[in-house]
């Protein structure tokens, strides 16, 4: 993959192997990765958990492409632009995945396009409003933080094809990751100002937190079979690396994580879902039957 | 400096008209006239303006992009657009001007950038015709700058052109995808081609004759063909693609001629083109506002990066 053209690497041929086939370059999402369903695994419960990882990502996805040419710096444009991005291909196989395990074979777009608000499954932080910058900061950091540290114990995954997504996706996570901490730390420890901003962004994110890590009962069939994770296990961690982000940050905190409820992955949005769903299926809806 | 300061002036131009003359590129460090600095001045931040102004039309349906794939081409192709710009800010930057003060500039509106950015970008097929005629005109014009007797201007131009390239194709791709779609994605295809079609041709600039700055330009190797030479090498290679697609090109003058072996074509609204260079076109005003938004808004960051990194500074000198 060309490492220094980002659009060279996008419309590149990848010899087959589609767990390089991110971004914009693969037709076939799915082409070369044993897409059957690994032994006792319910098509349905795989079908909805790859939804909910998948509306995370395109969620949180559509929310930081409000940053483009809105953004501090150029440099920074291009950063939330870059991150979008690969959180978009991330969706992208995960929802064509969906679209195999509850047999419907139903496309990426199927699923982005077609469904109604109440039948995302993300958790409600991914769609929260992105008010400044600070905000998308601190957002950033915990989503990114949280799901690097499910995918990293995804890529054991006994379904192959989650396994693949989660194996390159840890590599765009930790970058995500450490965009956020950098400016976490940036702006933590800055100018007043700009700590007052960090503080606010953080008391207003938190109590959006405890979701990441409540269990679905999807979530926990799948965990007992080796195909998903408890997102439970990865609580105690994420916390540590926040602890350590706001401490380079010379921010206090962090506080323990609210009681984990579930919400986004049971259909239950704030407010904010629905225009942001609208806006995104607008004109795929305004032209049913037509080829983009 | 390549010739000494105590060398008087003659001797310094006498050196850059050698290298001029050799096709040489001039360098950073290289002695210039002043004339020629600021004629590059102007005209890399303009271009990276552009670029910078031109994130907008297209990023406005970034959103609202009807499948995975279409909107992660065109967020793709809107991120390319800031690497340009920062490459040719950088460019812009040896010549002794600081971007922050071009940036300054942009969002006071002291500095132009290209018009086409002041039209709207209305329905999604505007994505697919910007990359196929905007995108086009504009390699038809960078292509020669990759020869530009400026080396980093030169340097940078190489890698935008080898981007725009993939612009313009996956914007053609994009229309034939739709031409093959339904009535109503076809009409909105025809729509957008004759929206964009004159204001395209007016990207190369005013006609030869009423363009004050071209033959110096050419003389210093800063530009390399005349505007009227590119529009038609423009007008030449798009007849055949709008064929090919199925598309109108909205002139009732385009004829092949074959005794100058070109399309003839008609002559853009000059006077329109006037009025959108001097602000008056239908989005200057919402371009630069939404830039300058975009600035103060984030003054703060700007400055706690800063504040963030001289504590940083002082703390690793007082080790």
């Amino acid at each position: 993959m060309s490492g220094d053209n980002i659009f060279a690497a996008l419309t590149e041929e990848h010899g087959g192997d589609a767990r390089w086939a991110f971004g914009t370059g693969f037709t076939d999402a799915l082409a070369g990765v044993d897409t059957d369903l690994p032994d006792g695994v319910d098509g349905q419960d795989l079908a909805l958990y790859c939804q909910m990882l998948g509306d995370d990502a395109l969620v949180q996805a559509q929310r930081l492409t409000e940053w483009v040419t809105d953004a501090p710096e150029l440099e920074e444009e291009m950063a939330l632009a870059n991150i979008a991005l690969d959180l978009i291909g991330q969706a992208r196989l995960l929802l064509a995945r969906a679209g195999q395990a509850d047999g419907t074979g139903r496309d990426e777009d199927a699923y982005a396009y077609w469904r109604d608000p109440a039948e995302f499954r993300n958790v409600r932080l991914a769609a929260a409003p992105r008010g400044d910058f600070a905000r998308a900061v601190v957002t950033l950091l915990v989503l990114s933080s949280a799901r690097l540290a499910v995918f990293a114990r995804l890529a054991d995954s006994r379904d192959p094809v989650l396994a693949a997504v989660a194996a390159k996706a840890v590599h765009e996570l930790a970058y995500h990751r450490d965009y956020a901490a950098s400016w976490a730390v940036r702006l933590g420890d800055g100018t007043d100002y700009s700590r007052e901003r960090m503080r606010a962004a953080l008391a207003d994110v938190w109590p959006l937190t405890g979701e990441l890590f409540a269990c679905h009962p999807v979530e926990a069939r799948l965990a007992g079979q080796g195909v998903a994770v408890d997102p439970a296990q990865v609580r105690e961690e994420v916390h540590g690396v926040l602890a350590q982000v706001l401490a380079e940050a010379r921010l206090e905190g962090p506080g323990p994580f609210p009681e984990p409820v579930l919400a986004g992955r049971e259909g239950r949005h704030g407010a904010e879902l629905a225009p942001l769903v609208e806006e995104m299926q607008k004109v795929a809806r305004e032209h049913p039957g037509a080829t983009w | 400096m390549t010739v000494t300061q105590e060398a008087p002036d003659s001797a310094h131009q006498a050196h850059f008209d050698a290298a001029i003359a050799a096709d040489r590129r001039i360098e950073p460090r290289d002695w210039m006239p002043e004339g020629y600095r600021k004629t590059l001045v102007r005209q890399v931040s303009q271009h990276a303006h552009s670029e910078i102004i031109g994130m907008q039309p297209e990023g406005d349906w970034i959103a609202s992009a009807p499948s995975l794939r279409r909107k992660a081409i065109l967020l793709a192709k809107v991120q390319d657009e800031a690497g340009h710009g920062l490459y040719l800010y950088a460019a812009a930057e040896t010549l002794g001007v600081d971007r922050a003060d071009l940036t300054q500039r942009l969002v006071d509106g002291r500095q132009k950038y290209s018009s086409i950015f002041n039209y709207p970008s209305l329905t999604f097929a505007d994505v697919g015709v910007i990359g196929w005629l905007v995108d086009g005109a504009a390699i038809c014009n960078q292509v020669p700058l990759c020869r530009s007797s400026f080396g980093p201007y030169a340097r940078a131009m190489v890698r935008i052109c080898k981007e725009e390239s993939f612009h313009q194709r996956q914007g053609y791709e994009l229309l034939m995808r739709m031409m093959e779609g339904t009535e109503g994605q076809r009409a909105m295809v025809q729509d957008a081609v004759d929206r964009w079609w004159w204001p395209s041709l007016m990207m190369f600039g005013p006609p030869d004759d009423e363009s004050p700055n071209t033959a110096r330009s050419m003389a210093w190797g800063i530009k390399r063909n005349t505007n009227d030479e590119l529009r038609q090498k423009f007008v030449d290679m798009t007849v055949p693609q709008a064929d090919k697609l199925g598309v109108t090109l909205p002139d009732p003058e385009l004829v092949w001629n074959d005794e100058r072996g070109h399309y003839d074509f008609g002559d853009p609204d000059w006077n329109e083109f006037k009025q959108v260079v001097s602000g008056a076109g239908p989005c200057n005003a919402e371009r630069i506002a939404r830039r300058r938004a975009a600035h103060e808004k984030g003054a703060w960051v700007r400055e706690a990066a800063a504040a963030h990194a001289r504590k940083h500074n002082t703390e690793e000198a007082a080790v």
